[in-house]
């Protein structure tokens, strides 16, 4: 038996029992470990080529848009700075890549461990519940970030044809970083309801309804009717990613008149709000799924 | 250390329903231990609490000394498991699943090659080393659990019910593979309800029906609880013997309790008395010179007693 420590053992690592074999590694060290494995898993899935052809349908599509409409007044406007380019593609557009990145990378990246019968090799395993979420978060973060690179990567390439090759702002590193919290965000309520259910199939439906029109429905139920601000819906806080774009935001509360002589009240996040509920919704769903997955037993 | 697994009152309840009650139980030293019962008597939902897949509503498990519930990690690092049928990532091959639960495991990369080349070689997949699991069939990715569960050469296996899905040559040769895991600082436990299985391959046996413990002891032991009972041999003649001549001389036989005709060929025996008994009454049924062409256990002892304390569950 040897007691040579595996690298990346982290202190604190457990001694193994078996024969001739080094160190257990640390939760954080094993959390990494499994989501290099299943990055791996999803990279060579069909999942991920169906991804990609997401992200290249919708790129085409904005591309030839872009192209076919170039004579007209709305598109000329859109490509006439990079601020207005990225704020109106990117600023408003990646959002869906977001959301269908979430749902297909983590839809069923718990909730498969039961149904698929997965979970009942890893958690054989000397390792963590706990190392077993993170991996698969960090492995669902990882392929989504891919996804979204792509659809930047088909942006850029656009932007380079109408206004240049050095046509890149600085917002859009800003705007980059709160799409990432973003997507932390909805990979965090994606996990909690893949935690919540055993079944891939009820996973991805609750979370494709809720984050492609569910939520949406309830905000605009929300404003019109209780007439309160929707700081609780996570829809409401994705406006702030094309804020970097502008120069002035948006007034927090406005009215409008509506049918009929109706005021009707705006709301829109302010920047620190807006990145409040991506963090809270992160952080909260984070721990509840983590909770869940900590009490879900493989029956 | 001295390899060891121990229950202590375990229970599992689903809602009003006791999958397991109250089970203590303790198998120390390098020995393989039979857990047998019939279905739903509760052996999953045992070795199920042992890897930490479920909770236990009462109780707790201990592997080496550790509480699997208390600190699961440091349990299970001694120990390989297979539980149920567990599928792998589809999309990696062998290679890769041995790698990865290699280096969660904490071996050494070159420990790591070493061993899956021996595990996957003993489970006869080295064919298959680089193929995607996906396109496996339930038979060959069974293999590859067997495989993962032995990689890390642990003290303590827990196998539940391995020969699950194969055909009769994998089931002979997980026994083969189980008969060549036993060795000097090894602890196997296994669940079946393959007798032959179980008696093939384990020196200890424990009972369990109805999530209750019916009795745990050395297989050696087992033909001896059968204590004054009767045991069923069957004799095979080579044209059937009149009902006159089976009266007369066999059912007059002084270690022949009761017997009974099969069919019109073979008779059962209730017989009475141990090896010397058995060899006296063989002599006498070749002198009676009836053609007797077989003559044998019609159950083996395992198999006398596991319905004997089985049916006393049921009544």
């Amino acid at each position: 038996m040897s007691a040579a420590p595996t690298p990346g053992a982290e202190a604190g690592a457990l001694p193994s029992a078996g024969g001739g074999l080094g160190m257990v590694p640390g939760t954080f060290a094993q959390a990494l470990i499994l989501s290099r494995y299943q990055l791996r898993d999803y990279l060579r899935a069909r999942r991920f080529i169906l991804m990609m052809g997401i992200v290249a349908v919708i790129g085409a599509i904005l591309s030839f848009v872009l192209a076919y409409y170039h004579g007209s007044a709305t598109v000329q406007g859109l490509t006439a700075s990079s601020d207005a380019l990225y704020g109106s593609l990117w600023g408003g557009g990646v959002y869906v890549v977001i959301i269908f990145s979430g749902i297909i990378f983590g839809g069923d990246a718990i909730a498969g461990e039961f149904q698929n019968r997965t979970g009942y090799f890893l958690m054989g395993l000397p390792i963590r519940r706990t190392s077993v979420y993170a991996g698969k978060f960090l492995a669902a973060l990882a392929a989504s970030i891919v996804a979204v690179l792509f659809y930047l990567a088909i942006l850029v390439a656009n932007g380079a044809v109408y206004l240049g090759v050095g046509a890149f702002p600085l917002a859009l590193v800003e705007s980059f970083a709160i799409a990432m919290l973003y997507l932390l965000a909805l990979l965090g309520s994606v996990f909690l309801f893949s935690s919540m259910f055993k079944n891939s199939l009820y996973a991805v439906l609750v979370v494709a309804v809720l984050f492609l029109f569910g939520f949406t429905l309830i905000q605009d139920l929300i404003v019109g009717l209780v007439k309160i601000e929707p700081w609780f819906i996570i829809d409401y806080a994705r406006s702030v990613i094309s804020y970097p774009f502008l120069t002035t935001l948006p007034a927090h509360v406005s009215t409008s008149s509506g049918p009929r002589g109706l005021n009707l009240t705006n709301y829109n996040p302010t920047y620190p709000e807006g990145l409040a509920i991506m963090a809270g919704y992160f952080v909260l769903t984070a721990i509840a799924g983590l909770f869940f997955f900590e009490r879900e037993e493989f029956t | 250390m001295t390899p060891s697994l121990e229950a202590v009152g375990l229970t599992k309840r689903f809602g009003s329903f006791t999958a397991l009650d109250h089970l203590n139980l303790k198998v120390e030293g390098s020995k393989c231990m039979g857990f047998l019962g019939p279905n739903g008597a509760g052996k999953t939902t045992t070795l199920k609490m042992f890897t930490d897949l479920i909770f236990p509503s009462e109780g707790e498990a201990f592997i080496n000394g550790i509480s699997v519930q208390k600190d699961r990690k440091r349990a299970l690092s001694s120990c390989g498991d297979l539980v149920e049928t567990p599928e792998i990532y589809p999309s990696l091959t062998p290679r890769e699943a041995m790698e990865m639960s290699g280096v969660l495991r904490g071996m050494r990369p070159e420990e790591i090659r070493s061993r899956t080349d021996e595990v996957l070689g003993e489970v006869k997949m080295t064919e298959w080393i680089d193929q995607k699991v996906g396109r496996f069939s339930k038979g060959m990715k069974q293999r590859v659990n067997i495989a993962a569960s032995l990689l890390s050469d642990p003290e303590v296996v827990i196998l539940d019910e391995p020969s699950t899905g194969l055909d009769p040559r994998g089931m002979a040769e997980v026994r083969s593979i189980v008969r060549n895991l036993k060795k000097e600082r090894r602890l196997i436990f296994m669940s079946s309800h393959i007798l032959s299985e179980v008696v093939d391959v384990c020196d200890e046996v424990a009972l369990l029906d109805r999530g209750k413990l019916l009795f745990a002891d050395r297989l050696s032991n087992v033909a001896a609880r059968l204590g004054g009972g009767v045991r069923s041999l069957e004799a095979e003649f080579v044209s059937p013997p009149d009902d006159a001549t089976l009266a007369g001389k066999i059912g007059s036989l002084p270690q022949v309790a009761a017997w009974s005709r099969v069919d019109p060929r073979r008779i059962t025996l209730q017989f009475k008395g141990g090896p010397a008994q058995q060899t006296e009454l063989l002599e006498q049924l070749v002198t009676m010179r009836l053609g007797l062409i077989s003559f044998h256990e019609s159950r083996s002892a395992l198999e006398e007693v596991y319905l004997r304390e089985i049916s006393v569950g049921d009544a």
